[in-house]
């Protein structure tokens, strides 16, 4: 039986707790007495029979025909998937989205269903390379879809293939996918790695464009979010709703398949396995093992520690399957997401601290640039509450990451300009939305990267800020520990070269003998704040 | 007299080579600069007169040649052994203070009738500064007969004189030469027409106040600045220029500014109007080629030397260099009136007696890295004859 996630109080006997630190790791002592850590559950039982639990899904979907009943011949059928940015680390093979891909195929193939196409919803992301495609969609899949032009990454500047479906009642624009939108039926396949993924948000925009996604992927909307793990109270998620509305009324028939998997990221054999345990839990081979790897870390150039990193494939077990009507089908999927995550908390803390590790969903193979820094900590994991952030009003985030100066060129070209542009002339989210985000989004440079290399959209960078816009507006003060000093004060924080050092420099703006409280993720774990 | 002399000696020019390959400046140290106990000067002819430096400012050419990094293109238009300096505010005998103009152009060399450039009154290219009666020398500060403005004394022709007004302070005065640099080349910007985007490379002395002369006297509806060091970024902006960025963000900076779409070799489709490079160096020459237009201008206002480039998209983009070397009296009259109304004077950021010549060429040499802009030797506590 897999524990759930618990509150550890420090005391003096606590042990030194692992922090992730980019391609390496830290170990921290908290004070004792005043701190608090936030442990994710072990991971839960998987199904013991995925293709079985896929098959009932669709055999027995939610609020909505069996898929063999909305299957015909003649028919215009279009599979869109969850790109590389899901999940984090991205999973061993067989991807989940493969196998529910192909059980969908079959049936399609068993229903005479011929005009297929296989779409990879990536919105304004990079698209997926050859190899990513291949991971997800599996090897059979690809190779025969793909060479006929029928398996691809969705293009939102492609102006001849977006689709206007109409406007909200609050006027936003809904416009999504041609293909997609025209088809008899579409099948959206998702992995729900947070509960801030799938439901209407899948199809609104994972498969629209800047037209559309600015409507909900900007400052005003952000700041009403509290947080936007949390659908419910989630502005991004009501606007991602109303749209779903729009485009369902518009006629487009929507399959919904949502998939959750659990805790296990780092496995339970190899070197990585002690990622997922309790620090005085660790046995005497934990420890060896644990120095071996930062020993051997230390040794490694940093693009040799990045591509062993990236190199990691996740052993998660999948936790349920759920198809059909898309609201009934993500409210499960919520739950399911929700018992693994969902750790009780009571109260604020003055200080929140945070590890912060190799990966977030916008540098899969690329390197975690120090916008990309400031999304995971501010945006990811400062959200990573419902009911209240885990931190006061006006209090403090600490979070270690190298946080280095530096940008994949081909996936972030938008993001070098942001950074040396418009942070260099702001970092006030206001600001810098009304100042340079149309300028950005608009560039036909941007453009074209984005359609024809591997480029993240230009406007991007915008909301990986923006991401981070309801921490910035609530923290007082946020501290850097072990980051390039010029890299962390452009994006406007403080820099610390260790955790003591930030603790004083944080009762600067909290007051001495702080409270604290250190969110160890990953594995994920999400604060229930009372 | 007190003067600082630099004589030639190969060997020494080789050692102050080395010397500045391994840190700029220290050139002084170890090259053929020497503080010396000199004669004062003759007057070449009676027309000429005596003027006391009061404070000399220390140039990127000065340093060049310290460091050894001149080209030898100069070696026939100078005449050894010289006293450098030729940002020169003085006393003259019957105690009014002047700036000099350093240029050695006809008129002061006794040939008439002048070269074609000097009848044309663009003495800055006279073609006679190896002839007359006067030693080879394109400026004082060059030649051996003038001597130059690291010194107690040194001569000037009264065409070389332009005097300061009393409410000007002497660092003021000494940032008119240099500014009457930058008001050349903007004048010569300004002939162009307007350009709806510049940029200017580099960010010390010429190169910021380039940005206040392009802003006072030529029409560009944006101008970005390259600068290395915050203070530097800070005065461009104060100067005038709309964007700063490092020499190494330019490229994005107006790939950005410009719409422009980047080829493979990071050669940027579209660019700024006009570049005016304050450096000279190959790099910074090969970063206008990237970053100018076609059909766009490239101003060269930074000391160039020997310099190694693909001038093939000059060719394919019908892109300009111009050389933009010193000015004509009429530029120092401007730059009189602009180093007044900027406040030009602030730039300077520290001034040494000449007994300390090897610090002052290093901070010189360092200006940038050292928060400081110009600086300058003071002789107005130096012993005088």
């Amino acid at each position: 039986m897999p524990r759930p996630g618990f509150v550890l109080d420090v005391d003096r006997s606590t042990p030194p707790i692992l922090f992730h630190h980019g391609e390496g790791f830290r170990l921290e002592k908290l004070p004792a007495g005043r701190s608090r850590v936030i442990y994710p559950g072990e991971p839960l039982e998987a199904v013991d029979d995925v293709e079985e639990t896929i098959r009932r899904a669709l055999h027995e979907p939610v609020d909505m025909e069996p898929l063999p009943a909305l299957l015909r011949p003649g028919m215009k059928l279009t599979i869109a998937f969850d790109d590389v940015s899901l999940p984090l680390p991205p999973m061993k093979r067989p991807d989940i989205r493969q196998r529910i891909i192909e059980a969908v195929l079959d049936l399609a193939a068993a229903a005479g269903v011929d005009d297929v196409h296989l779409i990879a919803a990536l919105a304004l992301h990079r698209r997926m390379t050859e190899d990513e495609l291949r991971h997800a969609v599996g090897d059979r899949v690809y190779d025969a879809f793909a060479p006929q032009g029928a398996l691809y990454n969705h293009d939102a500047e492609d102006p001849d293939n977006m689709a206007y479906l109409g406007e909200t009642p609050h006027g936003e624009v809904v416009e999504i996918n041609k293909r997609a939108a025209e088809s008899d039926l579409l099948v959206y396949v998702n992995i729900n790695i947070v509960s801030m993924d799938g439901g209407h948000k899948s199809t609104a925009t994972g498969l629209a464009g800047y037209r559309s996604i600015k409507h909900h992927h900007n400052v005003h909307t952000m700041q009403r979010s509290k947080s936007f793990m949390d659908r419910h109270a989630s502005e991004l998620h009501h606007s991602n709703w109303r749209m779903g509305k729009v485009i369902a009324d518009a006629g487009v028939k929507v399959f919904q398949i949502e998939s959750t998997i659990n805790n296990d990221t780092f496995g339970q054999e190899g070197p990585m396995s002690v990622l997922a345990k309790r620090e005085w839990e660790w046995s005497g081979r934990d420890r060896v093992s644990f120095l071996a790897m930062q020993q051997g870390l230390k040794r490694l150039s940093p693009a040799t520690r990045r591509r062993i990193f990236h190199g990691h494939r996740a052993p998660y077990g999948v936790t349920s399957v759920t198809a059909g009507a898309i609201e009934s089908v993500h409210e499960i999927t919520l739950r399911h997401c929700f018992d693994q995550h969902l750790v009780e908390v009571e109260g604020q803390t003055d200080i929140l601290t945070m590890g912060l590790p190799y990966i977030g969903p916008y540098n899969v193979n690329s390197i975690m640039n120090p916008i990309l820094v400031m999304c995971l900590g501010l945006g990811y994991f400062f959200n990573m509450y419902r009911g209240r952030p885990l931190v006061r009003e006006g209090g403090v985030l600490i979070m270690t990451h190298p946080t280095p100066w530096e940008f994949h060129p081909v996936h972030h070209p938008s993001y070098i300009d942001f950074f040396e542009q418009v942070l260099a002339d702001s970092t006030d989210p206001k600001v810098i939305e009304e100042t340079w985000e149309q300028q950005f989004a608009e560039d036909e440079w941007y453009r074209h990267l984005y359609r024809t290399s591997y480029a993240y959209h230009g406007v991007h960078p915008f909301y990986m800020w923006y991401w981070g816009s309801h921490a910035l507006q609530h923290l007082g003060r946020v501290i850097v520990v072990g980051g390039d000093a010029r890299a962390v004060k452009r994006l406007g924080f403080k820099s610390a070269s260790t955790l003591q050092d930030a603790f004083e420099m944080a009762e600067d703006t909290v007051g001495p003998q702080p409270t604290v409280s250190h969110l160890k993720n990953p594995p994920l774990v999400m604060a229930d704040v009372t | 007299m007190k003067a600082l002399r630099f004589q030639r000696r190969p060997a020494r020019f080789a050692a102050a080579n080395l010397a500045g390959r391994l840190a700029p400046g220290k050139g002084a140290a170890v090259g053929p600069l020497r503080l010396a106990d000199l004669a004062e000067p003759d007057l070449p002819t009676d027309e000429w007169v005596r003027f006391r430096p009061r404070l000399a400012g220390i140039c990127g050419s000065d340093l060049a040649t310290i460091d050894g990094r001149s080209s030898t293109y100069f070696e026939p238009i100078v005449s050894f052994p010289f006293t450098p300096g030729h940002e020169v505010v003085g006393d003259l005998a019957d105690g009014s203070r002047a700036v000099l103009i350093p240029v050695l152009s006809c008129a002061t060399r006794g040939i008439d009738p002048p070269c074609p450039a000097c009848a044309a009154g663009r003495t800055n290219l006279c073609g006679r500064t190896a002839f007359g009666h006067l030693d080879p020398g394109l400026q004082s500060g060059y030649c051996t007969q003038t001597g130059g403005g690291w010194s107690a004394e040194m001569v000037a022709h009264p065409s070389q004189l332009l005097a300061v007004p009393d409410g000007l302070s002497d660092e003021a005065a000494v940032m008119v030469e240099p500014t009457a640099c930058a008001v050349h080349a903007a004048r010569r910007v300004a002939a162009g027409g307007p350009r709806a985007t510049a940029a200017v490379i580099g960010a010390g002395t010429l190169g910021l106040l380039t940005i206040a002369a392009l802003r006072g006297l030529a029409e560009v509806e944006t101008l970005v600045a390259t600068a290395k060091y915050p203070h530097q970024k800070a005065l461009a902006a104060r100067l005038g220029a709309e964007r700063t960025a490092s020499p190494r963000e330019l490229s994005r900076l107006v790939r950005s500014l410009t719409g422009a779409w980047v080829t493979n070799g990071g050669q940027l489709t579209d660019g700024v109007d006009l570049v005016v490079d304050c450096v000279g160096s190959e790099a910074s020459l090969a970063q206008a080629l990237q970053v100018v237009a076609p059909g766009g201008e490239i101003v060269v206002v930074g000391m160039p030397g020997h310099t190694h480039l693909d001038l093939t998209s000059l060719w394919h983009r019908e892109s300009t260099i111009r050389g933009c070397y010193a000015y004509v009296r009429d530029d120092f009259e401007e730059a009189l009136r602009l180093v007044a109304a900027a406040d030009l004077g602030r730039l300077v950021s520290a001034t040494y007696p000449l007994a300390r010549y090897e610090a002052a060429i290093e901070h010189a040499a360092q200006a940038g890295p050292r928060g400081a802009v110009k600086i300058a030797f003071d002789l107005r506590k130096q012993e005088r004859p």
